[in-house]
């Protein structure tokens, strides 16, 4: 799927909706346009966006170009021998599956939106609600050609220190132009899922931390406005892909099938009130109540299960002309005193939010700029426009930082260099790849600029 | 670059000594805050603000040389500043002299050099903060304004007549710098109680330097074009506006 095609020089934002900033946007159809826009960008530099599903200002360029990399058309090639997709940097996880699934394949790592290009799923290294199985998405990534500040393309595998550079990069390394993914084999196109709802913050990560080895998928929704003894209320959700054996029906005619389409759309000029302290209570006591306390085996889609928001066109609408932050941290094993700590900050602040998630990852990979560490991650959507926000974000920043996390840069839209220096110790190793790639500091963006990822 | 609660990491105040201007970059300093200009005619006055701002936590606090009136010289200033404290996020434009209209009635020169300071000073440093903002693709520039030009009075038609022409260059500016993704924020603030108005007697709507430092504050966070110190200004002018010259002729001073 395509973004809407970006104007020449409109106001770009993340999917938060805060600080837009201008830039100069090129289309970017194939590899000769990407170079000759790189090669003519002024001392502001270049930055490649995909579809703008960061939440802050990571695929933003103020007063330089920006890469429209996200294309009209999927470019693909199925290697079903050998399960692997080599695909153009901006092809979408969208498209992907559109292509793979009914060939038996799934993405190694999918994002809660599939609205998000190739390109920028490395440069995130996103995560999923597998990363305890499966790891992050540049551990599935065989090879990629990336466009670097001088023009020539270079062929990365995990063998080289600029690969894992680019993976969790931001994007400040270079262009994807290409990458090589290894796909997941399934036999059909549903999840089998069990259910459990869990009464406080101590069940779900008791839950969690057992259990949790038994699925690829788990990741737990918490109601974020229970305090007291119902604190961290959760709805864990956990599944597999099912084996052809397993449906019955109609599924079982086509056990490939795959449709993912958005159902409804949020109309432009939403006033930010939608979403106010009552109806979120409502919304999270009533996803609360209707969650079964045990189920299990229950068949699912894939766009139910790992994308549902996807079902609603430009949900980020609903939080008004304001926008909105996500604040998603990671914190290590050993520190649920922190996190409970975090949780209950939210609680008190009344912040309205009906999307807290909460995952344990696994291992961390190689890339000194990737978010997941083992440990408990956290991802909170709150309206930017809420008085005492950033203070109350400025606070829990030190709370994250002292118990040995960090944030998830991704979504950031608050923080500080320092913040990013303590959450990222490897920084100045990623800083010394990257300034080798790039020495006269082509590469910029705003999330760079604002966190001293790049020179300002 | 501002973060999505409108915090700036960088703040240049253009008269460092504004009593309203200090609140207003007072307000504005968040943790994020990395840097801080106070440009004043005499860099030396502004030395308790300055460790002010320090033991707040900003790590750079610039006091540098500014003359309003050096026209000529803006454009370095602006780059200079760029090229030390890197993107300008918030430039606040506070200089000003506002002189008795006795004064300006028996000498017309001291009337053309606040006329020089307010106006002309005003329109040569905001373009040249524009054409750095224009070139960053991002950036808000505050103009402090004041209700005084907005219906020039008897009672100061000298310094209400700089604000008028202050007023209408940025608004013009702003409509100017659009789809650039900077912006001008104009700020009119009633009767304020500070130094520069020190033993004059209060007004109706008399406020304070924090509440227009608030207001302005409010206004950068929502986007706004045009804020009022009070706010219900806004509604008390929609009518003076309209008065007949005689009624006009006739507001106490």
């Amino acid at each position: 799927m395509a973004e809407p095609r970006l104007p020449a020089d409109a106001p770009l934002t993340g999917w938060g909706r805060t600080a837009p900033s201008v830039a100069h946007v090129a289309p970017t159809p194939d590899e000769a346009t990407v170079r000759a826009a790189v090669a003519a960008a002024g001392e502001r530099g270049a930055l490649a966006r995909g579809l703008g599903r960061s939440y802050g200002d990571a695929a933003q360029n103020a007063g330089g170009t920006v890469l429209a990399m996200a294309g009209d058309r999927p470019r693909i090639e199925l290697d079903v021998a050998a399960g692997e997709a080599t695909v153009w940097g901006g092809t979408s996880i969208d498209d992907l599956l559109a292509y793979v699934v009914p060939q038996g394949f799934f993405v190694p790592v999918t994002a809660g939106t599939r609205f998000v290009t190739v390109g920028g799923a490395i440069a995130a290294d996103i995560h999923g609600k597998n990363h305890h199985a499966d790891g992050s998405f540049a551990d599935h990534v065989t090879r990629m050609a990336l466009l670097l500040a001088d023009g020539s393309v270079r062929e990365l595998t995990p063998a080289d220190p600029l690969f894992w550079a680019t993976a969790g990069g931001m994007g400040l390394t270079g262009v994807v132009l290409r990458a090589t993914l290894r796909l997941l084999p399934i036999g059909t196109s549903r999840i089998l899922v069990d259910t459990d709802r869990l009464d406080d913050l101590d069940g779900v990560l008791a839950a969690m931390a057992e259990g949790d080895h038994r699925y690829r998928y788990s990741v737990a929704w918490i109601d974020l406005l229970a305090k007291g003894r119902h604190l961290g209320r959760s709805v864990l959700t956990r599944g597999d892909h099912a084996p052809e054996e397993a449906l019955a029906g109609r599924a079982a005619v086509a056990p490939l099938a795959y449709r993912a389409r958005p159902l409804v759309s949020v109309p432009p000029g939403v006033p930010g009130q939608v979403l106010n302290p009552l109806s979120v209570r409502a919304f999270n006591e009533l996803w609360f109540r209707k969650a079964p306390r045990h189920r299990v085996g229950e068949a699912q889609t894939i766009p139910a299960f790992f994308h549902p928001l996807d079902g609603v066109r430009e949900w980020n609408r609903l939080y008004g002309r304001g926008g909105f932050v996500q604040y998603q941290f990671a914190v290590p094993f050993g520190a649920e005193e922190p996190l409970r700590a975090v949780i209950e900050r939210f609680a008190t602040s009344g912040a309205p939010s009906f999307l807290c998630v909460l995952k344990r990852f696994g291992d961390a990979n190689a890339a000194p700029l990737s978010f997941p560490m083992p440990g408990w991650t956290l991802a909170v959507d709150v309206a930017a426009s809420r008085p005492g926000l950033g203070a109350l974000l400025h606070e829990l920043d030190e709370i994250v930082l002292a118990a040995g996390g960090r944030h998830y840069l991704a979504k950031d839209a608050h923080t500080t260099p320092a913040a990013v220096r303590r959450g990222y110790p490897r920084l100045d190793e990623w800083r010394a790849v990257r300034d080798k790639a790039d020495p006269t500091g082509v590469w910029r963006s705003d999330l760079g600029r604002r966190l001293g990822l790049v020179d300002p | 670059m501002r973060n999505a609660f409108a915090e700036p990491q960088t703040v240049v105040l253009l008269g460092g000594t504004s009593e309203i201007g200090q609140a207003i970059v007072r307000r504005l300093v968040a943790p994020v805050t990395r840097a801080v200009v106070l440009a004043s005619r005499d860099p030396g006055a502004t030395a308790a603000f300055a460790e002010e701002l320090r033991a707040a936590g900003v790590a750079t606090v610039e006091e540098v040389a500014f003359d309003a009136t050096d026209h000529r010289g803006h454009t370095a200033f602006v780059d200079g500043v760029a090229q030390r404290v890197g993107d300008l996020d918030v430039v606040v434009m506070a200089f000003g002299v506002l002189g008795e209209q006795a004064t300006f009635d028996a000498d017309p020169e001291a009337a053309a050099r606040a006329a020089e300071v307010n106006y002309v000073g005003g329109v040569s440093s905001g373009l040249a903060v524009a054409g750095r903002l224009r070139a960053q693709g991002h950036g808000r520039l505050v103009v402090l304004s004041s209700v005084a030009g907005e219906r020039v009075r008897k009672a100061n038609f000298v310094y209400g007549s700089t604000k008028a022409g202050l007023d209408g260059f940025a608004l013009g500016l702003g409509d100017a710098l659009a789809g650039s993704g900077a912006s001008v924020l104009v700020v009119r603030p009633g009767f304020v109680r500070t130094r520069m108005t020190a033993g004059m007697k209060d007004a109706p709507f008399t406020t304070t330097a924090d509440v227009v430092a608030d207001v302005t504050v409010k206004g950068l966070a929502r986007g706004s074009r045009i804020v009022w110190a009070p706010p219900p200004l806004r509604f008390v002018f929609s009518v003076l506006r309209h008065l007949p010259a005689f009624a006009w002729r006739r507001m106490p001073a």
